[in-house]
């Protein structure tokens, strides 16, 4: 091909592009669709319940993952602070995951049942009562908010159909039921004691 | 990994490199019939230009690049899951299932990151072991620990990380979670009892009393009693019938309110109080009860560690007292 011509059509150029920056992601990430390692579950991996799983919404919607990442990398000066390197197979049920990509304070993917719910309940009203020097933002709103549950059946639904996460009928016929009249704060608690679960 | 996908990444990993190496090759020979150095046929905007061969150092360097990506790619696990390379090199195990599975192959295991962690422990498992154990292979006792600065040293730190989150960077703790320097003990002062506490954690219930108690007037006359007998003025006639209804409450804080180790129930009769102790504090727990939780941190550090924490936390009452 003479480069006159790739030169002179913007759009071919464009297309020649992409099918060359294409090479590396059809080698390095198509192949991990399709493994075993990446999309079946560990053994130990339970899905969320109702609750935590509208703890995790709102753990989304808080931005929580802004400042807090989920992934442990294997290297010993990680695993010595946060626990067992995460794996691909405690993800498989995360949609979205909540990697996270900065952290600004430190990796939550094993933060269950370091501290207590009472821990969590101070530390999110106001992070300083615990941990003077923390720079984290007050949450007191948390324990304001009531959940209705409204949404919560649709939530698991959705999970099950589409995801494949093996929710049962009862689990979805009392999703609403376990959400109701708790407060965001009990269901972010929930959601954060059970993260990490699989390999603790 | 499925001989398919084998053959899907070798073969477009051997495209790249090749199609690097023919571009490379047809790009480095002058066809375009004008001699080096003079002007091409061609003008953008008026700017001529000069038919210049690709630089030599560049020319080079890309080829080196080249010569690399072959021996990197049979050095290393590129082509298939199933086969780590001629270096036989792994990240970690991340096909595990379970943590008994971890723990199963980390014996084993030669991955990158199980052996930082075998060297790391070569290195630092002997400084714990100097640090925590007798020569006789048994732990030595806090109080010797206690009076050794660098053991001391080394359990504060691990203090520091692990623990100050809930009891305070001086162990002072805070409401709800226990004071550390003091000489009171929920579940005793021996070094089994602190040992176990951090290691299996510990879960501190107390009921809601109000209903049993017959409303708020029950829980005014018990508190009464309770706060007497840390040495308190109140009602006496409040006192005197929470007194009968103490036999509630003495199967975990004992008949005469000192507390059991057993239970982990506090001892009500001296003035410290782990939710504070205002009569609407002591009140609040006794009508709606209390909740507290030490986690288990066995799993998180080790015993060695534990040990040196544990012999830290000792320390700490020691030296109050």
């Amino acid at each position: 091909m003479k480069h006159d011509l790739i030169e002179r059509n913007v759009g071919l150029l464009a297309i020649l592009i992409i099918i060359a920056i294409s090479f590396g992601g059809l080698a390095q990430i198509v192949p991990l669709l399709f493994q075993k390692e990446t999309t079946e579950p560990v053994d130990t991996l339970r899905p969320y319940t109702a609750l935590q799983m509208e703890g995790r919404d709102i753990y989304i919607r808080e931005g929580c993952h802004v400042c807090h990442s989920q992934m442990i990398r294997p290297f010993r000066s990680e695993t010595e602070r946060y626990g067992h390197y995460s794996l691909a197979g405690e993800q498989v049920w995360e949609h979205p995951f909540l990697w996270g990509s900065k952290r600004t304070g430190p990796d939550l993917a094993r933060v269950g049942q370091r501290y207590s719910d009472a821990w969590h309940e101070i530390h999110l009203m106001n992070p300083r009562d615990v941990v003077p020097q923390s720079n984290m933002p007050r949450f007191p709103w948390l324990a304001d908010n009531i959940l209705t549950g409204e949404d919560t059946k649709r939530k698991l639904e959705i999970f099950r159909n589409n995801f494949g996460v093996p929710y049962t009928d009862e689990d979805i016929a009392g999703a609403k039921e376990a959400v109701v009249g708790k407060t965001e704060m009990q269901a972010l608690i929930a959601y954060l004691q059970s993260l990490g679960h699989a390999f603790r | 990994m499925s001989l398919f996908w084998t053959i899907w990444i070798s073969t477009i990993t051997l495209i790249v490199v090749l199609g690097c190496a023919v571009l490379l090759r047809a790009t480095s020979k002058n066809n375009t019939g004008v001699p080096e150095g003079e002007p091409m046929p061609h003008t953008f905007d008026g700017i001529q230009e000069l038919n210049n061969p690709l630089p030599k150092w560049w020319t080079i360097l890309f080829w080196f690049t080249i010569v690399i990506a072959i021996i990197y790619s049979f050095a290393y696990p590129t082509f298939t899951a199933n086969y780590n390379g001629l270096l036989d090199w792994t990240s970690a195990d991340k096909d595990i299932k379970s943590p008994q599975e971890s723990k199963l192959r980390a014996k084993t295991s030669h991955s990158q990151y199980q052996r930082e962690m075998n060297l790391a422990e070569i290195k630092y498992g002997a400084v714990f072991k100097k640090l925590a154990y007798n020569e006789d292979g048994s732990y030595k006792s806090f109080t010797h620990i206690a009076n050794d600065p660098e053991a001391l040293k080394v359990g504060q730190r691990l203090f520091l990380q692990n623990c100050s989150m809930c009891h305070g960077s001086d162990g002072r703790g805070n409401r709800g979670f226990p004071n550390l320097t003091d000489n009171d003990w929920l579940y005793g002062a021996t070094e089994s009892a602190i040992k176990t506490s951090i290691m299996q954690g510990r879960s501190g219930v107390m009921a809601a009393w109000e209903d049993i108690l017959g409303g708020k007037k029950g829980v005014r006359e018990i508190t009464s009693y309770v706060l007497q007998l840390s040495g308190r003025r109140v009602n006496t006639l409040e006192a005197k019938a929470g007194k009968k209804k103490f036999a509630l409450c003495a199967t975990c804080h004992g008949e005469n309110g000192k507390g059991s180790y057993v239970f982990g129930a506090p001892n009500l009769t001296d003035k410290i109080w782990l939710y504070g102790g205002s009569r609407k504090a002591v009140e609040a727990t006794i009508s709606t009860g209390r909740n507290g939780v030490m986690p288990a941190w066995l799993d998180v550090l080790g015993e060695d560690k534990i040990h040196l924490i544990s012999a830290f936390v000792y320390s700490l009452s020691m030296k109050n007292n």
